[in-house]
């Protein structure tokens, strides 16, 4: 029977939760890196048992772990994180000119076909690579030295690099979205970028359809249909069908569409998930309610699930990064929450339950579907 | 042989459970001390001080024979009763966060 092996990232530490494909009983994990802000663990699917970590803290800065027996035992490697060549200017909060610094990496993404390759989304936002399983990381500076970068400027987080898609159909082609320049695309596997948010429209930006400087806070995508891309903005959910070049807001009738996380159903391509936010200055479910909405019909049609879910007096908050879908044939989904709580469903949102409930705050959630 | 304490979550980075003891041929400067450190546990490298810059990471400190050494230049002699290994060098996680 197939199992799943869910990773959590957490403020103070990783944590591991497996299970049969019933998806009813747990074993936990963890702390792994006990102390450690752990901001996202994720698995080759090419190797399930090379595992990739980003660890740190604001007293010892960044790590990266690596595991090659699935979580059970890690070794540190490469943490030397430069920029190629010279690191140039992006704005700083107040308007000024700031040298580009490192500061954390947000985001690991393995290459789908080489357990050896995993691509690093970084603060201040570029991102790195390395081809020898995590030993040295080298940057695809095309990113950082586009033409607009000296105009980006962080969101509240950090000017973060947090979300890198791989096209299946089209293989030297790239999405990565950052908070908060917007969304880009290579067509020459990261050589060369160009910004794809025409359809956009932030109004806490001096021009709300200008071409960067759009808090995205994440883009997902269906294997199976690449070209079409889903997107939860910092406010508006949205929808491209044609890899980015255009968007529509597909908000509907959601109780708010400001939000962090975006996922799609592994088997059905219009099945999407969110969490709608109450607003950016409060970063609580609207009404205490921890309600994740799906849409059947890929976007604007949105239903509330809440079965298993707290229903009053709920205040937490769920993380770009803190949801994800196994691949098992009921389809089951999964995220967490900075009251460090893990909800699972095993029936694609239908009804949930916690995995756990005490955790540290989540930062992070990935899901293996193993043989 | 002079000795170095590292803070919890390096020592355990580190796989080492007490303090270290380092041969350290030059003349011992925190530059030669964490030189040679650095050599013994290369998996420490970025921990205590940037990459590229080698300056101390803001919210490690060096302490030593009951002084606070952090903002020495790092090629200052150590004190002699680190540089002979009567007094340990302390790196130090600075109180600070939650």
């Amino acid at each position: 029977m197939s199992r799943v092996r869910v990773l959590v990232g957490t403020r103070k530490g990783a944590f591991i939760l497996e299970s049969d494909g019933k998806r009813e009983r747990w074993d936990v994990t963890g702390p792994h890196f006990g102390g450690w802000e752990m901001y996202h663990l994720k698995g080759s699917r090419a190797d399930p048992d090379r595992l990739y970590a980003s660890q740190g803290t604001s007293w010892f800065g960044q790590l990266i772990q690596r595991s090659n027996d699935g979580g059970k035992t890690w070794e540190p490697v490469g943490n030397k994180f430069v920029y190629d060549g010279p690191t140039g200017t992006h704005l700083w909060y107040d308007g000024t000119p700031h040298p580009w610094e490192f500061a954390r990496v947000w985001h690991l993404e393995p290459s789908p076909t080489d357990p050896e390759t995993v691509y690093a989304g970084v603060e201040d936002a570029a991102l790195f690579r390395t081809t020898d399983g995590g030993q040295t990381w080298h940057e695809l500076p095309g990113l950082r030295t586009h033409e607009s970068a000296s105009s980006w400027a962080p969101g509240a987080g950090g000017m973060c690099l947090h979300t890198i898609l791989f096209d299946p159909k089209h293989r030297d082609r790239i999405f990565v979205a950052i908070s908060s320049a917007g969304t880009f695309r290579s067509d020459d596997a990261g050589k060369t970028w160009r910004p794809i948010n025409r359809g956009l429209r932030s109004e806490q930006i001096p021009n709300p359809t200008a071409e960067v400087g759009h808090c995205v806070h994440r883009i997902a995508m269906h294997p199976s249909r690449p070209g079409v891309l889903f997107m939860q903005k910092h406010w508006d959910v949205m929808r491209s069908d044609d890899a980015g070049e255009s968007w529509l807001e597909v908000s509907g009738n959601l109780p708010s569409d400001f939000g962090f996380p975006i996922d799609v159903h592994a088997h059905e391509p219009d099945t999407i998930y969110v969490v709608p936010i109450k607003s950016d200055s409060e970063h609580y479910p609207p009404e205490g309610k921890l309600r994740v909405y799906r849409s059947r019909t890929g976007g604007n049609e949105w239903e509330a699930l809440t079965k298993g879910l707290p229903q009053r007096d709920c205040y937490v908050n769920v993380l770009r990064d803190a949801m994800a879908v196994d691949s098992l044939d009921a389809c089951g989904i999964y995220f967490g929450t900075t009251g460090g709580q893990v909800y699972g469903s095993a029936d694609a949102g239908d009804s949930w339950a916690p995995i756990v409930r005490d955790l540290p705050a989540v930062l992070s959630v990935e899901v293996q579907t193993l043989p | 042989m002079i000795r170095v304490v590292l803070p919890a979550h390096l020592r355990k980075l580190a796989r080492v459970d007490r303090e270290v003891q380092l041969d350290v041929e030059a003349k011992a400067t925190q530059r030669s001390v964490l030189d040679a450190l650095e050599a013994r546990y290369p998996m420490l490298r970025g921990t205590i001080r940037d990459h590229v810059t080698q300056r101390r990471r803001p919210f490690v400190r060096f302490f030593a024979c009951e002084q606070d050494l952090s903002n020495e230049s790092p090629d200052a002699p150590l004190p002699d009763a680190v540089a002979t290994g009567a007094e340990p060098f302390l790196i130090v996680g600075a109180m600070s966060g939650g």
